[in-house]
């Protein structure tokens, strides 16, 4: 009966990719693709969608190379993309520790990491320029941690045994983004790049087949304008935020990729949502977002749980050592307190299911300092840690140094995303696609520390070439904005404004996020069974009729409107929320942060099924979705089970 | 908990503006300061009233985006904190309290607590940069850059613009986000090339947007919910005379 859900299409494959030794895929692509005579690109426009590492870097680099640039945020400033939230820190396979990684072995924990989900070829692009990042970034002045002798200082992450992730205490994100936004300020400043702020894009115009431009409402004044270019990029992020509680920011939303996806872009693997493991607990029914607490923790941090429930509601040091459960080195001793997220994630939820779990309703486990804190002392744990301590004492009102974190995994980034090929096109020519917006390079599950990495080897070394290679073959036909296309475009915006805000209803927007949060934690969270799954869909389908009769907008267009705002993205969400639900239904084996109750092995571990599910799940929009599935081939890390053991 | 607001209600720039009264009744003090106004505000909608108009984003204290004065203060009163990471705690049961935009003629108000904060972008384009195109920089370890310089780098480098200094200051001055930049940059052998060029042009974007001067108040410092010290105006200083005299 799940049957009726979808509709099974035809395959699809990545043509772009050249085949040949994985070493040399990527520089054979540059070589093989067309280049555009510095006196021709400024002929040449392309609009970016997102002003975060991918978009960012992206806008920069192709202004810097002299193409047109028009870039877009719904935020005030373009440095305030979410990609300033990052804490840890970014993979670069430099082997500056000499503890034996190389490009190869970032690529083989990378795939690995992904539970065999993503392409062999693009994750050996990436492990290869991450050594190119790290030399931008320094040159643009992020002020990477240093060792006393001057070099740059490591640390390892979650899923890894070197220490490849360079850092910028805990802010890495937010100083990799500045020398990002500070390269795009310049360009902006020489006239090269023109920046909308508070412009939000809300529909994507495809003129003959190709992208040509967007739909954007000035979110000051309410226009709605159109613009035309040669390429368009989005760099919108990731939809996390379907779920209400996530440790996204509050505006980060689905609309751009969803719009896109409407009009003939596919969407892959969209049930693909990494858990976090290590998030500051949910406090009350108030909540409006989860807090982070970077990974690093785990570096020094043990996670425990007290060994019997009725101990669980003493205060952490009245439990004796021997009491207590530290059950990550307990079940996996080479890795420990240094799993993967998924891995460390479902451990969390599995002690708390057992009633283990510790701090208001059970929902937490201790990540505690205590012996890192004698060990190296208070000072030294300070310097590495300190601004994610004030941050927890800050939100929570408890003192780490004294008392032990209380963590939960919580929604963090979504591994889903539209569909694009090595040269990062998605299925509408034109229509390119990089960072977290697209689905390519981390698989059923994303290792610490690679969101960073991924975000601005695409924006500022993969897309430039590729999206040249596009733009050789233009200046494409001028288009009017009276063209048809461009106007039922801009109408199409303008008559789902006037529907939002005539519904007039009696309940709010965030009524119905919230809602559909919990349906979505609740079936397509952490865990998920068929039955789940397939109550799920019709429990959004339901949702989603009373939003269009019920949803109550205030105030007009024609204004600043943050209800306006945020009801045009959930209605997103809630159609986005059911393809969730129906990939996770079709894909029965869990795999990364998807964790499927039917296909568990006898201890209780994630249990792949390689035969079956080794494949892309690429949907195409309709009443009913299409599948159509890209085969994964694995010439270099050969499957596995992830054992961390 | 229970508290009144009273908050600054402008629904656009040429509106004059006024301050007006609400309750909140039953506020969690695990609750921040945004999630009071969000509880606010889903009130106001049900009523038929126009909900506040105000920017946040992360919710983390690290974007920059929320900011409004509280009480007078910017951020409200607790040292070092964003507005989103303030928690109804440290307000007691019974409170009124005053919620207003920032105050400062070189970020108009948009709505209610949004102002216009571009300005701050237009300083970064003057210089707020160092030139390195992407795809030909040396090695990483080519340069050592020594670790007190590095984190002294860091150091100034956390601010996250959010705007507090200026609204602070009773100039309206933005020296301390400027001299951040200066000093983030200056620090590193990197910055080094475009270091007098660099304090130069944004000193003078910056008077070009209508900041008013620095008198060395130091609110700025006081309420900055980075930390960011004064002294780096003192820094800032000295490198525009170093530069001055060059010329």
């Amino acid at each position: 009966m799940t049957e009726s859900f979808w509709k099974d299409g035809d395959p699809i494959a990545d043509t772009a990719a050249p085949d040949g030794p994985i070493e040399t895929r990527w520089d054979r692509r540059k070589f093989s693709a067309k280049l555009v005579n510095p006196a021709n690109r400024r002929k040449l426009s392309v609009i970016v969608v997102g002003t975060g590492l991918a978009g960012g870097s992206a806008a920069a680099t192709l202004a810097e190379a002299g193409y047109k640039v028009r870039s877009y945020c719904y935020q005030d400033s373009p440095r305030r993309a979410h990609s300033i939230a990052a804490q840890g820190g970014i993979n670069a396979a430099k082997n500056y520790r000499n503890d034996g990684d190389s490009i190869h072995r970032l690529f083989y924990d990378t795939v690995k990491g992904g539970d065999f989900r993503a392409r062999e070829s693009n994750v050996y692009r990436l492990a290869q320029v991450s050594v190119n990042i790290i030399d931008q970034c320094v040159a643009q002045g992020v002020p990477f941690a240093r060792e006393y002798g001057g070099l740059l200082d490591n640390r390892s992450f979650g899923g890894t045994q070197v220490s490849r992730t360079f850092y910028a205490r805990g802010q890495t994100g937010q100083q990799l983004l500045l020398g990002a936004y500070q390269a795009m300020e310049r360009q902006i400043g020489l006239g090269n790049i023109e920046m909308f702020a508070r412009h939000e894009m809300l529909e994507l115009v495809i003129v003959d087949g190709k992208a040509r431009g967007i739909v954007v409402r000035d979110m000051v004044t309410g226009e709605i304008t159109t613009d035309l270019a040669d390429a368009v990029v989005l760099a919108s992020g990731g939809y996390g935020n379907v779920f209400f509680l996530s440790t996204n920011a509050k505006g980060c939303n689905v609309t751009a990729s969803w719009r896109a996806h409407r009009k003939g872009a596919l969407f892959a693997n969209p049930c693909y949502t990494q858990i976090h493991p290590t998030c500051i607990p949910e406090s009350g029914s108030h909540q409006s977002k989860l807090t982070l607490m970077s990974e690093s923790l785990r570096n020094d941090g043990r996670v425990w749980v007290p060994k019997r429930r009725e101990d669980c509601g003493k205060p952490a040091g009245d439990i004796a050592e021997g009491d207590r459960d530290y059950y990550l080195e307990r079940i996996y001793p080479s890795f420990g307190n240094l799993v993967p997220r998924d891995i460390a994630s479902r451990a969390a939820k599995n002690v708390c299911d057992e009633g283990r779990g510790v701090g208001p309703g059970g929902l937490g486990v201790y990540l505690d300092f205590a012996d890192a804190i004698s060990r190296l002392g208070r000072d030294a744990v300070e310097a590495k840690y300190g601004n994610l301590f004030e941050m927890y004492q800050r939100i929570t009102g408890e003192d780490p140094y004294e008392v032990p974190m209380r963590i939960y995994p919580a929604v963090h980034y979504t591994m889903g995303g539209l569909w694009v090929d090595y040269d990062l096109q998605s299925t509408i020519p034109g229509l390119f696609v990089v960072g977290e917006a697209n689905f390519s390079d981390h698989g059923a599950n994303r290792l610490g520390a690679s969101a960073l990495m991924q975000g601005l080897a695409d924006g500022y070394f993969v897309l430039p070439h590729t999206l040249a290679n596009y733009l050789a073959s233009g200046p494409y036909e001028k288009i009017s904005p009276d063209h048809e296309e461009v106007v039922a475009a801009r109408t199409q915006v303008e008559e789902r404004i006037q529907k939002l805000l005539s519904i007039n209803g009696d309940r709010t927007v965030d009524s119905f996020h919230r809602e559909l949060g919990h349906i979505m934690w609740e079936y397509c969270g952490m865990e998920r069974t068929e039955e789940g799954l397939t109550k799920a869909i019709g429990l959004i389908r339901g949702l989603r009729e009373e939003f269009w009769t019920r949803v109550k907008v205030p105030g007009t267009g024609e204004q600043l409107n943050q209800n306006l705002e945020k009801a045009g993205r959930v209605a997103d969400f809630l159609e986005l929320g059911e393809l969730m639900c129906i990939d996770a239904l079709h894909r029965a084996e869990s795999a990364g942060g998807h964790f499927r109750a039917e296909s568990q092995t006898p201890d209780g571990e994630a249990l792949r099924h390689d035969d079956e599910f080794s494949y892309v799940a690429a949907w195409e929009y309709g009443e009913t979705p299409t599948l159509h599935k890209e085969k994964l081939d694995f010439e270099y890390v050969h499957p596995s089970t992830r054992s961390y053991k | 908990m229970d508290i009144q607001v009273r908050v600054w209600r402008q629904s656009d720039p040429s509106d004059k503006g006024r301050m007006v009264t609400y309750d909140v009744k039953d506020i969690s003090p695990d609750a921040s300061f945004l999630e009071m106004l969000d509880v606010l505000n889903e009130k106001l909608i049900l009523d038929g009233d126009d909900p506040i108009a105000f920017d946040h984003d992360c919710r983390e204290g690290i974007c920059g985006m929320c900011g409004m004065m509280i009480n007078g203060v910017a951020h409200g009163p607790e040292r070092a904190t964003t507005t989103c990471q303030l928690h109804m705690r440290h307000f007691n049961d019974g409170d009124v309290i005053d919620v207003e935009p920032w105050r400062a003629s070189a970020f108009p108000v948009v709505k209610d607590l949004v102002v216009n904060r571009g300005a701050f972008d237009r300083i970064i384009q003057a210089g707020g940069y160092i030139t390195a195109p992407t795809g030909t920089a040396p090695d990483a370890h080519a340069t050592p850059v020594p670790k007190p310089d590095a984190d002294a780098a860091f150091e100034a480098a956390t601010c996250i613009g959010c705007g507090a200094c200026v609204a602070a200051c009773p100039n309206g001055s933005s020296m301390l986000f400027t001299a951040a930049k200066v000093a983030h940059l200056g620090l590193l052998p990197q910055g080094q090339p475009e270091r007098d060029s660099r304090v130069v042009d944004m000193l003078e974007a910056q008077d070009e947007e209508g900041f008013g001067g620095c008198t060395n108040m130091g609110e700025c410092t006081t309420v900055c919910p980075k930390g960011i010290p004064l002294t780096l105006i003192g820094r800032l200083n000295n490198d525009y005379r170093k530069a001055m005299k060059k010329r």
